[in-house]
């Protein structure tokens, strides 16, 4: 405590100038409701003046019992639930699930059905990154503008899956052995022109904010990851990649045809924020180029592998299928009895196991970086309670 | 007092204006509906595409969305409402000022939608909170939203300020805080507020 | 990466009087070596299984499991446990998986299992979330408590034998089990209060 003086000249109470202002240490619990916790999450954080001293995650305002209702289902019921699971990314969700039972019941995906699912999956990482590009800088206080331009560019994509699949979001548009329905050329023709255009979004993007002098005040140094704990703590996706871990399950599986296609798996040095936006802003570009690849090289050919859905089985046994989502791995296990519905049916979420290090990030770090942090970790909630 | 609609248009050829206070009152009410910035799931990522570029919320003039449940109008309830997560939905609800509408965005706001068999889902936010518009779909599209706006608004434009039919928000008689439910060892307690949530009793079918 | 045998023989030499089997595509340890086993592959050089990608609870009820027995076939009863099954990768070496998996002793009661949390912050949720659904207690766990539901939550609802709080009074389209548990609120049609028309 910082006591008063009085001067006997004066006869004044002074205040002394020199020495730190005491604070209190506060609790303040940050959600459910909140305008950047990225719907309901929670995080109760122990505040000592600015400085965050604890911070502890609370789940579950979203947990709508994903997994109970799919042992309750069959196994082709599921998919429309996975596309909630993460409902910006649902083709990717989608894929993840087929993945997995396709693994488990030993099915052969044919040429044609892999290329538009690459294709469909790559569009939803690039839906996927430049939302969470205006997202955080939403976070960072830029409101609007960024999401804005974001959305926009989502529209395009967006249309672009509701005419293959019906839906603007929630495609529900793959299934075991290939997908729903085809494409036509006319689609194939629309999306290379929007993936020929993305490019230029991308350097507008870049333009507007990579260099930004707030966006690196806010973002540099903020939230470092180091590679050691990132690894411990199952950080999968581009977080993991922002810390220099070279480990993309699209390279290391190398599941569907991901062998085929020339791409780099941008790393970033650092670790920190502006390192995990770097990575997404330079897998964007990557992605693009998979999809001018794809879309070049695409095959005639049937779309399914013509699995009768009706009463749908899957041979007993179990499996763990996984691939490189928009937010990290994305894994699904599997535990068949030989019936008509999984007897267990697990979803591993990355955004969820993603969180885990939420408070080593935060330590130290003044309440507003919370904030930028947690935009970072690019967490929907749908995945993280399921 | 009710206006000669007749007269009124007659006058309205000549270049005068006749209005009532409560026309005004609403007129003005209906064109600057603050929302909550309220998301809970897969219908707020809509519910923001709706207030970006290509849908733009704005034409309507709903589109301050308002982080602060003090300072909203209208609670658009974007998404499957978990029962963890309906004391806090309440307590939002109960935190605005009056006159204050909600519109249930989606299958799930309104019934629980595809979760509707899940331990941890509310089935219906009307259980707890009285709902103007509701909005089907899985997610609604922005389109849908917008309608929603518009019937809303088209709801503001009849409410009635004095007289029997009053609003909610001018009768001192009626109601100004809902029951928020507490978490109980198994569900919700209690798990539907009667006052708010009646359903015709359900008759089981003869045997045939 | 080398053959599950392989490894199960090198575990077996690396750690002393621990039990394992073979089962499928996984090796199940039993629970008093399971974080000593864990310990090792982590690190293990030529394993080097640094990450763990998935940590699931599998409620298996007691059933009956058909058994090859002198060349007949003899069913024979399985009792119930809870089972929690790890995804094992390796980052550094690029190779996987590996999967264990650790089994309780029934299904009642205060079921506990050792926590890998010390070992692999990446377990942390995964297992809190195994314990709030399956309500399995990992021993060693930093911060053991409900993730998903709230705390004074009493039931563990992933579990197969789960009853729902009954809530499903009123249903536009009933089937299955929700008719069932819908007629319970329907009044038979002489009990029903009669509307006035």
């Amino acid at each position: 405590m910082i006591q008063p003086f009085t001067t006997p000249e004066s006869g004044y109470t002074l205040i002394p100038k020199e020495g730190a202002i005491e604070t209190q240490t506060i609790e303040v619990s940050m959600g459910p409701h909140h305008p950047s916790t990225h719907g309901v999450f929670r995080m109760d954080v122990v505040l000592d003046g600015e400085e965050v001293k604890r911070l502890k995650p609370v789940f579950g305002y979203l947990h709508r019992n994903h997994e109970q209702l799919a042992e309750k289902m069959n196994w082709l019921g599921s998919i429309p639930f996975t596309d909630r699971l993460d409902y910006f990314c649902s083709m990717s969700n989608n894929w993840a699930y087929c993945h997995a039972v396709e693994q488990l019941a030993g099915i052969k995906v044919p040429e044609r059905a892999e290329y538009i699912r690459v294709i469909m999956a790559e569009l939803t990482r690039l839906i996927n990154h430049s939302c969470l590009a205006g997202f955080l800088l939403s976070d960072a206080g830029a409101w609007g503008t960024p999401l804005l331009y974001a959305f926009r560019e989502r529209e395009k994509i967006l249309d672009l899956f509701e005419s293959v699949s019906g839906a603007r979001m929630m495609c529900n548009y793959m299934r075991f052995g290939g997908v729903r329905a085809d494409v036509s050329d006319d689609w194939l023709a629309c999306a290379r022109k929007v993936v020929e255009n993305y490019p230029r979004f991308l350097d507008e993007l870049e333009a507007l904010i990579t260099g930004n002098e707030i966006l690196l005040a806010r973002t540099q140094q903020v939230g470092i990851l180091p590679r050691e704990l990132a690894i411990n703590a199952s950080v999968t996706g581009p977080m993991l990649r922002a810390s220099g871990v070279d480990y993309d399950i699209r390279k290391v599986d190398r599941y569907g045809i991901y062998d085929r296609f020339d791409f780099r798996v941008p790393l970033g040095e650092v670790g920190d924020v502006y390192d995990r936006y770097y990575v997404r802003i330079l897998e964007m570009r990557e992605s693009v180029k998979i999809l001018q690849q794809a879309l070049r090289d695409i095959p005639e050919g049937p779309f399914d592998a013509g699995v009768k859905m009706r009463n749908f089985k899957v041979p007993a046994g179990d499996g763990y299928g996984r691939i490189e989502a928009p937010k990290g791995e994305l894994g699904f296990y599997l535990v068949s009895d030989g019936g008509t519905r999984p007897y267990r049916y697990h979803v591993r979420a990355p955004s969820f196991i993603n969180l885990t290090i939420l408070e080593d990030m935060c330590l130290g770090h003044k309440v507003a970086d919370v904030i930028v942090i947690l935009g970072s970790v690019d967490i929907v909630r749908g995945e993280v309670d399921r | 007092m009710a206006m000669d609609e007749s007269l009124k248009s007659e006058l309205q050829k000549a270049g005068v204006f006749v209005t009532s206070i409560e026309q005004l009152y609403n007129w003005g009410r209906k064109n600057s509906i603050w929302p909550l910035q309220f998301g809970l799931a897969c219908c707020a990522i809509e519910m923001i595409a709706t207030a970006c570029a290509r849908y733009d919320m704005a034409r309507f003039g709903a589109e301050v969305f308002r982080p602060s449940p003090r300072q909203a109008d209208l609670m658009i309830v974007a998404g499957t409402v978990t029962k963890k997560m309906a004391p806090q939905v309440v307590r939002l609800f109960n935190q605005m000022p009056e006159p204050k509408y909600v519109i249930a965005m989606g299958a799930c706001a309104i019934s629980g939608g595809p979760f509707k068999e899940g331990y941890n889902v509310l089935k219906g936010i009307d259980r707890y909170i009285p709902v103007d518009v509701h909005i089907p779909g899985c997610p609604p599209r922005p389109e849908a939203l917008l309608h929603a706006l518009i019937t809303l608004q088209k709801q503001i434009e009849q409410d009635h300020l004095t007289g029997k039919r009053k609003l909610r928000a001018y009768d001192r008689e009626q109601k100004a805080e809902w029951l928020v439910p507490a978490y109980g060892e198994h569900d919700l307690e209690p798990p539907r507020n009667p006052e708010v949530w009646k359903p015709e009793p359900q008759v089981r079918p003869e045997a045939k | 990466m080398e053959t599950l045998n392989q490894i199960k023989d090198r575990i077996e030499a690396a750690v002393p009087s621990v039990r394992l089997a073979i089962e499928g595509r996984s090796l199940v340890v039993d629970r008093e070596h399971l974080l000593e086993v864990a310990r090792f592959l982590k690190n293990d050089a030529e394993l080097a299984m640094d990450y763990v990608s998935n940590l699931c609870a599998v409620d298996w009820l007691p059933r009956k499991v058909k058994v090859k027995e002198g060349g007949q076939d003899v069913e024979k009863d399985l009792p119930g446990f809870l089972e929690v099954v790890y995804d094992f990768y390796s980052m550094a070496k690029k190779h996987g998986p590996l999967q264990l998996r650790c089994r309780t002793d029934g299904r009642e009661g205060m079921l506990s299992l050792p926590s890998i949390t010390p070992l692999f912050r990446g377990a942390e949720f995964q297992e809190r979330e195994a314990f709030d659904l399956y309500g399995i207690r990992f021993k060693g766990h930093p911060d053991l408590r409900r993730i998903l539901m709230w705390d004074g939550f009493k039931d563990f609802p992933m579990r197969k034998d789960y009853q729902q709080p009954d809530d499903h009074e009123w249903e536009p389209t009933p089937h299955d089990e929700v008719l069932q548990q819908a007629k319970k609120h329907w009044p038979a049609p002489s009990a029903a209060p009669v509307k006035p028309a």
